[in-house]
Order: structure tokens, then sequence, then C-alpha cells
């Protein structure tokens, strides 16, 4: 089966923030996600939260320009004051074009 | 019966030791954990049940008996952001988004320290009128409003305020409490006679299970008490009494009870550990979690356990003129 390149944008961020950031990525443009619960420590310590170190791990397939678009509204919006840790792989993908739909 | 005999029965309470066994399991680095779905199963239980046993009794109660205590407990949500706010900027010399943060903490209210004043009062004796669960709520959202308001005009950068609004009054904590308070009213006596083997026999055991892990929470943050500084100490401990004080007192010109009095106290002393961090967090994103987060539960909560709930009773007594 044909594949093709795209980036896997994946975004580990503290779970208060879970709900704005994924409004923020289908406003970018973004046509799917997955999000699973995440634990662990970073650079700014535990999570805010009941149980501490409550992180959720955003995760998605998109063209390299829209990966761009997305670390580019972290950096000028969250990273400042959250913990969010984000980083971008290139995947082999089948059925590319589904991720391109969005404008 | 003397202020050291009082502390003892709250020391020697299964809600206290089981506190204390969770913070020596926390200390003595045991595997021992809840899952997280325990942990929220337990307090959704816990605030159902508190709902659903304040509707019934709500049921009884005329709007004479409530009226007064209801606006000495609007008045406490109004006052202790306000006096937490100006304590935290003038006297501790924090920033305004650390003031207002931390001030939205202590403005705001704990249901397990509600839950567990209301268990100490009715062991001594002097249970608490059976309406307090509807002040309970009324208190939940003032102060988180108030302080984050003040933060909101001094400092940029957060999300608009009427998003917090909804966030906090569809919170879990709302909706199972107002919700209990709406379907325990409607259902009455009948109603509650037929759910309650559940819901209240089973009451404080699950307390006592919930006390066990707030006691691993509250430990594991302990180790930040050395990054926040002597004054959020004295503040996590001070506060509250004054507030207590005030609570005391304004509970008993209200016409509350000994019991009444001390839980509305213990109310207006405590810091919510719920609601009040995604609050603080969305809408002050400069301000440091650490400050609020370990006053709230690694000083306020155990000292409020601990000695706050007695100490609040006595005050209740003073004030009773007992």
């Amino acid at each position: 089966m044909p594949t093709e390149t795209l980036k896997l944008v994946t975004i580990v961020a503290e779970t208060v923030l879970t709900d704005q950031l994924l409004a923020a990525l289908k406003r970018l443009g973004v046509s799917g996600y997955t999000v699973t619960e995440a634990s662990g420590e970073g650079s700014r310590g535990r999570r805010v939260g009941e149980v501490p170190g409550d992180n959720c791990r955003l995760e998605t397939l998109v063209t390299e320009d829209l990966a761009t678009r997305i670390l580019d509204l972290l950096a000028a919006q969250y990273f400042a004051n959250y913990a969010v840790v984000a980083w971008t792989t290139d995947v082999q993908v089948v059925r590319g074009e589904k991720y391109r739909g969005a404008p | 019966m003397t202020l050291v005999e009082i502390l003892m029965t709250n020391l020697l309470s299964p809600v206290f030791l089981a506190f204390a066994l969770g913070v020596f399991a926390r200390l003595a680095h045991s595997e021992l954990r809840f899952p997280k779905d325990l942990y929220t199963s337990l307090s959704i239980y816990l605030l159902f049940a508190l709902g659903l046993k304040g509707g019934v009794e709500l049921s009884h109660a005329t709007f004479d008996s409530i009226a007064a205590p209801a606006a000495a407990t609007l008045l406490l949500g109004c006052i202790t952001p306000v006096t937490s706010y100006l304590v935290l900027r003038h006297l501790g010399r924090f920033g305004e988004a650390d003031s207002a943060a931390i001030a939205a903490h202590y403005g705001s209210v704990s249901a397990v320290t509600f839950i567990a004043a209301q268990t100490f009062v009715s062991a001594m004796g002097d249970p608490a009128e059976g309406f307090m669960p509807t002040l309970l709520t009324l208190l939940e959202s003032p102060g988180i409003h108030i302080a984050l308001g003040i933060g909101a005009l001094k400092v940029s950068g957060g999300r608009p305020i009427h998003e917090t609004l909804h966030e906090v009054l569809t919170g879990r904590t709302m909706v199972l409490l107002v919700g209990g308070l709406v379907v325990g009213f409607l259902m009455g006596e009948k109603g509650w006679a037929s759910v309650s083997p559940f819901f209240e026999n089973g009451f404080k055991g699950a307390l006592t299970l919930f006390l066990l892990e707030m006691g691993i929470v509250a430990a594991e943050r302990l180790g930040d008490l050395r990054k926040v500084g002597p004054f959020l100490l004295a503040f996590g401990i001070g506060m509250p009494l004054v507030h207590g004080a005030l609570g005391a007192t304004l509970g008993s010109l209200a016409g509350l009870s000994v019991g009444g009095s001390t839980v509305l106290a213990a109310m207006a002393a405590s810091a919510s550990y719920i609601a009040a961090p995604p609050a603080a967090r969305m809408n002050l994103p400069t301000a440091n979690p650490t400050y609020y987060l370990t006053s709230s539960l690694a000083i306020t909560f155990p000292f409020n356990v601990t000695l706050g709930i007695p100490i609040y009773y006595e005050m209740a007594r003073m004030v009773h003129g007992i």
C-alpha cells in the first residue's frame, strides 16, 4: 500500500490545558487527534491537579505546514507560563489524503 | 471539656488516624497509592451523599432559620478572598498574580474539611444544623471569582473570567452538591429511607478511606514546603485561624448552634484544592502553582484536620458563652 510522509505532532501538557489546546488545534485546521493520559515530571515539576503528575498527551497527524503553525501557536501562547512539551516526527502514513482535508 | 481533651478526641478519631497513616505511608516511601478512579469515586460518593442528606434536611428547614446563616456565609465568601489577598500582597510581599491565586484558594472552601468538621461536632455531641451543606454550596464559588477578579484587574494574560464561572458552576463538586440538594429536597424523608443504607451507613467509612488518600496526597507536597518559605507557612496556619474566628463569630450572630458555628468556621478557614487550582492555573498562568497547592494541601488542610477544627469548636463555644 502506498504511503506518504506526514508530520506526527506530539504535545505533552498539563491536563488542565487539554480542552483549550484541542479547541486551538481545531481552529488551526486539525481534523483528527488522539488524547491519552500521561504522567511524569519535567522542568516545571509536578502538574496541577488533585492527583499530582497528571499530563495529557495529544497526538495528531498533519502536513508540515500545519505542524509548523501548531508549534508557533504553542510557542506564542503556552511555553512561557505552562508546562508544555512538543515535538514532531516524520511518519509514513497510509491514506495520507485523510489528513490533508481541512484548510 | 478542656481544649486538650477536645484535641485528643479529634486526634483519636478514625478520620484523623487514617490521614496520619496516609502521611506516614508516603514518608516511609510505601508503595501504597489509591487508583485515581477510586479517589474520584470516593469523592463522588461523599459529595452526593452530603448533598442528598442536606437536601432532605433542607426540606424541613424554614426560610427564616436559614436566611441569616446564608447571609453570613455569603459575607464570609466576600471577605476571605480580600483579606487573604491583602495579607499576601502587603505583608507577604507576594506578586499580584501569586497573591490573587492563593487568595482564590482561601476564599473558596474544602468540602472534605467541611465533612470532617461536621463529623467532629457530631462526635462531640453538638451536631451542626442539617442545612449546612446548602451553605457549603454558597461558599464554593464567590471566593474564587472575587480573588481571580482582583487578579484579572491587575494582571493580564489569563482567559476571560466568565469561562471560569461556567467551569466552577458546572464542576463535579457543584453538580453533585447542588444536584444532591435538589434530589434530596424533592425525595424527602421517604426517598431518603430507601437510599440511606447505602449513603448513610457507608459515609464515615468512605470518609476515612478518603482521608487516608488525602494523607498521601498532602505528604507528597511536604517536600515543597522548603520552596515556599516561612511566610506562606505562617499564612497557611494564621489565615485559617483568623477566618475561623470570623466564621465562628458570624455563625453565632446568625443564630447557628455551637456545632453549626464550628462547621461554618471550618468552612471559612479551609482552602479549596479541587475547584480553585485549575481555575487559578487558567486565569493566572503566571502565578506559581507550587505556592497555592502547597499552602492549601500541605499546610492548611493538615492543620485544619489536626488542630484547626478542635480550635474552631473551642472558639464557637467561647462566642456562645460556654
